[in-house]
């Protein structure tokens, strides 16, 4: 029988980007819908009617819903090619730390009511994360991996941290920003990922600057 | 064997506590330390610099922190007793709750003894275990017919925290006559042969949570 995939995303979320990244890594075909977050579609409602958030990734008509939770999902189905996670219990556990971290501030920094603390919690993560890769390719290694997955589609929305902390995150964090472009030379970041000029539109300067960037918006 | 596991906790914690409950299930022997929160061990602070906060497991010198992380690698460690479910979408739908528990349900609840508008904040609460009680269907447990990843991480509800504090506050929120279901599920989870062993002393606990809140009204 033949794999159904659907995933339903919202352009600018940078948690239904995580899965179109992992699907491309593993070659996975799928239809997108995209949803208007003002007037979700009966579809995610009845596929998420605990959160009704973006993005559900929907797999021959059932839903999982939690960016990492579908992450996840997506690596122990589809096993047989570019694993997520690695084998050893400790690195993923490691790996698993990490992604959560990034969840956890992600929280914090939405809560903020000033653009530059909404900035100052984002640059203190990616500080710390930095740390965390130090003279590895990417956090998985010689590879994409969980982490690398979770994080680089803050990449869209590094405009938007930018004009909020009124820096330039080349020059605050180089280290991260070199691991951002090793992420984009791959076809299923730089194909699954907005533009940033797209993102910015949409929360500095478009019509929706008042919505929240809320997990799974 | 030389594979020392090493828990750091605190005695009154339910995140803690569930650590020892998934150790207990699986057979696997630990020395535990306990944790004093306002004076805070080198040790804890060198196994868990990003957070700070207990429970930190350390198995084979590698230290691992967040509750639910550490819950993954033990199932993933030790075989026995299996917490996840073996297929992908049960283990992503065990997630999911075990999250909706940590994220929806115990902010409510804890809400609820700080709330000004707490007529609002029981409903919210409510709410949020109507879903649970839901989920749980006419199983023994979260996990079916024994104990499960979910049962675990809802110690908070299924053991005796919730129901001091709700004695204590003066609150009506995890009741028999709105929740039958989840009501039976922890009378079931406190006198499981391994849980119960797994619980805070109740005078201790109850003792704790008096001082704690007071006689709020």
């Amino acid at each position: 029988m033949a794999d159904e995939v659907v995933l339903l995303g919202f352009l600018p979320s940078p948690f239904a980007a995580r899965l179109k990244i992992a699907l491309a890594e593993k070659g996975v075909e799928y239809e997108y819908k995209e949803e208007d977050l003002r007037s979700k579609s009966p579809l995610l409602v009845q596929m998420n009617p605990v959160h009704k958030k973006v993005p559900v990734l929907i797999h021959n008509g059932k839903p999982i819903c939690e960016s990492l939770i579908a992450l996840q999902y997506i690596d122990e189905v589809w096993n047989d090619k570019a694993p997520l996670l690695p084998s050893d219990p400790g690195l993923r556990a490691q790996a698993r730390f990490w992604a959560d971290f990034i969840d956890k501030k992600e929280m914090i920094w939405a809560a903020k009511e000033e653009e530059h603390e909404v900035a100052k919690e984002f640059f203190d993560c990616i500080g710390v994360l930095e740390g965390q890769l130090g003279d590895k390719a990417f956090f998985g290694g010689e590879t994409l991996g969980f982490v690398d997955v979770a994080v680089i589609p803050f990449y869209s929305w590094l405009s938007v941290f930018e004009k909020y902390g009124n820096c330039s995150v080349e020059a605050k964090h180089p280290k991260f920003t070199a691991w951002t472009k090793r992420c984009m030379e791959k076809e299923s970041v730089s194909k699954s990922l907005p533009d940033q000029r797209r993102v910015y539109d949409f929360k500095v300067g478009g019509i929706l600057t008042k919505l929240p960037i809320d997990q799974d918006l | 064997m030389g594979e020392e596991v090493k828990l750091f906790g605190v005695w009154g914690s339910p995140f803690s506590r569930r650590v020892e409950m998934a150790l207990k299930l699986k057979g696997v022997e630990y020395e535990y330390f306990e944790e004093d929160l306002q004076n805070k061990s080198d040790l804890l602070l060198k196994y868990n610099p990003v957070h700070k906060k207990i429970p930190v497991l350390l198995h084979k010198g590698k230290p691992i922190a967040e509750s639910a992380v550490i819950l993954e690698y033990i199932d993933e460690t030790w075989k026995g007793f299996p917490l996840l479910p073996k297929d992908p979408y049960q283990r992503a739908t065990a997630r999911f709750w075990a999250r909706f528990v940590e994220e929806k349900c115990m902010p409510a609840l804890f809400n609820c003894t700080v709330a000004e508008d707490r007529k609002k904040a029981v409903e919210e609460a409510h709410e949020t275990l109507k879903l649970l009680e839901n989920e749980l269907k006419d199983k023994k447990f979260f996990g079916g017919e024994d104990i499960g990843f979910v049962d675990i991480v809802a110690d908070f509800i299924g053991g005796y925290w919730l129901r001091d504090i709700q004695e204590i506050v003066g609150l009506e929120l995890l009741t028999k006559e709105k929740f039958p279901k989840l009501c039976e599920w922890s009378d079931e989870f406190v006198n499981h042969a391994v849980i119960k062993e797994c619980l805070p002393p109740r005078d201790k606990l109850f003792a704790f949570f008096r001082t704690r809140f007071g006689s709020k009204s």
